[in-house]
């Protein structure tokens, strides 16, 4: 941290709507050039090639959507973080918008190791596309998760892998009635997914492939949750530093 | 209109890079450039025939999309080709083309508008108008298809694709875009009544092409004539051109792309035209005169595009950006403003082969020094007098040296082979320019490395060249061998251009009408993204020409005499026939030509006849040459009008060279 003038801030953001097809990758290059056009005071690293201080959290698929994604970042002055969402958010792509900003205190763990939960909420089809019964689909769930192991085909690294998902898995519920979020869904049945991303997560739709003849026509990150001592904080309220009074800054 | 998302949504989760068919570029919200119907507007749809990544940078369609966008009478949107898995998937949900900003069907436009920079798309234009569901093939079209219209470079021979396309433009689109759009936004307001009327009013706008009212009679297989059939379409096509670039600081709203594309950086042209001379480049010889933008200009586009988009790239775009006469004040500029500010890099494109140029490149790139490219395009001093690419060994040299002294570990070199009256010695030439570079490098760095990399050489229209006949595949693939094997044991790598691909890229150069045949049955054949190695294959090229009943060899590597009427001889890009000819005697007998911005003007016809004039910023010849030390730039003279920005100065004068990098339907 240059001249000790060191302030960490974490965002929250979305990816909601058409944008939900790019890539994370793209994501953090449309957050990286937000951030220059708003002249957001990054701390840089030291050395020969220097970077920007900016770290991104759990990685979102390609064609998913987030009520809840994050971001950490190290700015080199104190700035107005009420004001930066807007600020922000007016500078990214429709779907992408800021909408919380914390300081944090120093040092705090990276999000990628602090969050150990998340939670989803998917739109549910047979593989064919073919619509499913809600009901089939509640048995279907409730007899797969009375089982020990479940075992999913993942795709990693280029090759099929086989891994026990059952670990992963906290809660499946098969929604009643319409889903309470705004967006027009596709008209599948709905299920929230709760699962753990310690030591490792899961897709929704490899664990929905690992239950049964299901796929997720849409899915849509709901929450992120950083568990410590029994108690669960979403991140933006996890690891922040107080708020102190200007004249107490000296 | 219909929105057609909700079906092409479905189909997204299954394609590569589905991203490509999003839009939501920065610049494209309401407020800015959103495109806004209405009934009487002109609804241009802006297609660039190749994939999102290749074609959303393209400067000219993005100038284009701006000025339409605009207009209260007209409303662009945009369209790139969808890729293969993208493609089937439309075509077995019956989803057509689509525009990327609304999601539109093409054919709720009134007009198709294809930009041309490379022959190999041309089956993929009709691919597209196909997928538009449009008839391929202009006499098949009614009224209430859209007019399929096309612009770029390669309709300076527009033939190949005469039976396909309704209107060719020919040169730069800023002005005679808005002429178009009249045209257009009349016929749509009338009812989009009669095809053939709105073809005879848009040839009367100058620069303007319509194929379908010339007749093209043959004398065996050789072109007779091609004749105007109405008194009021004219015999002979200019070309247009923008004489200042100042009125035109376009794109002022550049489009940022969330997904990466290539030259994804801010992209700032500084100049149009070239007066270098290169024989073989006909971006050189279409575009001239020059026309430099104001220093100032530059300063202000350069930092209210980096503000604006968040890019940390610029490009400083031309034909040969150190060349802008305004370069050293323009660079010191950008690097004092950038200083503190976490760093924007600075590119130049077409970097000059001199050490002044490495200078500059040092300038910029304080740091993330990798690689540097150099385009010597011949290996020995004779051919390139040859090609009029005036570069003596030790600018090269003293250029390489400065590069690899100053911290560049790869030195990227780019040669043409297949060059008139290139002898084996020339492409050994090549291996010992390359060893005696990597040798250099090593004075400074053991890493230091040389990739040579070496295209197979196309003649194009209106070029000194135009007569040459191409080399065949084997010749090409022979030479290529004979230089990897000349290299083999040194440090220099070779990379080279598929052969087949040049041939098949010759045969559309410098093809006549029939063979709009020979791309319909490539493009029926399956054969799609003809530049992506994965699509090509030159067998369905040739089968096509032997059904067509047409001798590949004699389109392709069949030297022309100056009697033989050129297909693309009612196209003028103002350069006299005469000069042209002269021009390639000269060549065969090894005479460089100097570059006529600091020379007397050898009236090539595009000032004189045009009444235009190069427009640059300063009278001053430009260090080492203006290609390099090999250069007679001693002379003076006034021959020709140049004008330079700011206060006039009587100064050394040229005629014109140009090229332009976009404002062409491009």
């Amino acid at each position: 941290m240059r001249g000790g003038a060191a302030n960490p801030v974490r965002l929250r953001y979305t990816k909601l709507g058409k944008v939900r097809w790019i890539s994370h990758r793209d994501v953090a290059r449309a957050l990286e050039r937000a951030f220059r056009v708003v002249q957001l005071p990054l701390a840089f690293s030291e050395g020969f090639s220097p970077r920007p201080k900016v770290s991104f959290g759990l990685a979102l698929s390609t064609g998913h959507e987030s009520d809840a994604e994050y971001v950490d970042l190290v700015l080199a002055e104190d700035i107005d973080l009420d004001a930066l969402p807007a600020r922000l958010s007016a500078a990214l792509p429709e779907g992408v918008d800021v909408v919380g900003a914390a300081a944090l205190a120093e040092r705090v763990p990276a999000l990628q190791e602090a969050v150990t939960c998340v939670e989803w909420r998917v739109d549910v089809a047979h593989t064919d596309l073919t619509e499913v019964d809600p009901a089939r689909l509640r048995a279907e769930i409730d007899a797969a998760l009375a089982l020990p192991a479940l075992a999913a085909t993942r795709r990693r690294k280029g090759r099929d892998v086989v891994e026990d998902v059952r670990p992963v898995i906290r809660r499946i519920t098969v929604c009643d009635g319409l889903p309470t979020n705004e967006l027009p869904r596709s008209g599948f049945p709905v299920v929230e997914m709760e699962m753990s991303t310690q030591p490792r997560g899961a897709k929704p739709g490899d664990v929905l492939a690992a239950i049964g003849d299901f796929t997720d026509v849409r899915a849509r990150r709901t929450y992120q949750w950083i568990e410590r001592d029994g108690a669960r904080q979403e991140p933006l309220d996890a690891d922040t530093r107080p708020r102190v009074p200007e004249a107490c800054v000296s | 209109m219909s929105d057609l998302w909700p079906r092409i949504e479905p189909l997204l989760a299954r394609v590569e890079k589905p991203a490509r068919y999003i839009g939501m570029e920065m610049g494209t919200e309401p407020g800015n450039l959103a495109p806004r119907h209405g009934s009487g507007r002109a609804a241009f749809l802006l297609i660039y025939p190749d994939t999102y990544e290749i074609g959303l940078p393209n400067q000219g369609l993005q100038i284009l999309y701006e000025l339409l966008n605009e207009r209260e009478d007209s409303v662009a949107e945009r369209a790139y080709a969808p890729w293969t898995d993208m493609e089937s998937s439309m075509r077995a949900a019956k989803v057509p083309l689509f525009s990327v900003d609304t999601h539109r069907a093409a054919t709720d436009f009134d007009v198709l508008a294809f930009n041309l920079s490379a022959e190999l798309v041309y089956t993929n234009l009709l691919n597209l108008v196909d997928l538009a569901g449009c008839p391929v093939r202009n006499e098949d079209r009614a009224p209430r298809h859209p007019i399929v219209i096309a612009g770029g470079h390669c309709t300076y021979n527009p033939e190949p694709l005469a039976d396909y396309v309704d209107a060719f433009v020919i040169g730069d689109g800023e002005e005679v875009i808005s002429e178009l759009a009249e045209v257009i936004g009349a016929w749509k307001r009338g009812g989009r009544a009669s095809r053939e009327a709105v073809l005879r009013d848009l040839a009367t706008i100058p620069g303007v092409y319509v194929p379908s009212l010339y007749d093209v009679e043959y004398d065996g297989p050789v072109v007779r004539s091609v004749t105007p059939r109405f008194a009021d379409v004219p015999a002979v096509v200019d070309k247009r051109t923008v004489a200042d670039l100042a009125e035109w600081p376009y794109p002022k709203k550049q489009l940022v792309p969330l997904v990466e594309v290539v030259h994804d950086r801010l992209n700032v042209e500084i100049f149009r035209g070239c007066t270098r001379g290169c024989r073989f480049c006909q971006a050189g010889m279409i575009t001239r005169p020059v026309r430099e933008r104001p220093e100032d200009q530059v300063r202000t586009m350069v930092k209210e595009g980096l503000r604006r988009t968040g890019y940390d790239e610029v490009a400083l775009t031309s034909l040969s950006s150190a060349d802008f006469s305004g370069i050293e004040g323009v660079v010191a500029d950008l690097v004092t403003d950038q200083e503190g500010t976490g760093g924007v890099s600075v590119s130049l494109p077409s970097l000059r082969v001199d050490a002044f140029t490495v200078g500059i490149a040092s300038e910029l790139q304080k740091v993330r020094r990798s690689g540097l490219t150099f385009a010597p395009e011949a290996g020995t001093w004779r051919l390139r007098q040859v090609i009029n690419k005036l570069i003596i060994e030790d600018d090269l040299y003293s250029a390489v040296d400065a590069a690899y002294s100053q911290g560049w570990r790869r030195v990227k070199l780019y040669f043409l082979t297949g060059l008139p009256t290139e002898m084996d010695e020339d492409t050994l030439g090549i291996a010992q320019l390359a060893t005696n570079v990597t040798d250099i490098g090593r004075k400074y760095t053991k890493q230091a490395s040389c990739t040579v990399s070496v295209g197979g050489f196309v003649p194009k229209p209106h070029t000194p060249f135009q007569w040459f006949g191409q080399n065949g595949v084997d010749e090409l693939q022979r030479k290529i061998t004979l230089l990897r094997n000349a290299v083999r044991g040194t440090r220099a790598q070779v990379k080279w251009h598929d052969p087949k691909a040049t041939f098949a890229e010759g045969i559309a150069s410098r093809g006549d009408r029939r063979i709009g045949r020979v791309i319909e049955r490539v493009w029926r054949a399956g054969g799609t993204f003809q530049e992506w190695s994965e699509g090509f294959s030159l067998d369905r090229w040739m089968d096509a020409m032997h059904a067509e009943g047409l001798d590949p060899d004699w389109f392709v590597t069949r030297h022309r005499t100056r009697d033989e009427l050129l297909p693309w001889a009612h196209i003028a890009a103002g350069l006299h026939a005469d000069f042209l000819w002269d021009d390639w005697q000269a060549a065969l007998q090894a005479h460089g030509l100097p570059d006529c911005r600091w020379t007397p003007c050898y009236d090539c016809g595009v000032c004189t006849d045009y009444a235009l004039e190069h427009v640059v910023a300063s009278p001053t010849t430009p260090a080492g040459g203006s290609q390099g030390t090999g250069q007679d730039l001693s002379g003076s003279g006034v021959d020709v009008p140049v004008r330079f920005l700011g206060t006039k100065v009587a100064a050394p004068a040229g005629a014109g060279v140009g090229p332009p990098t976009g404002g062409v339907i491009s």
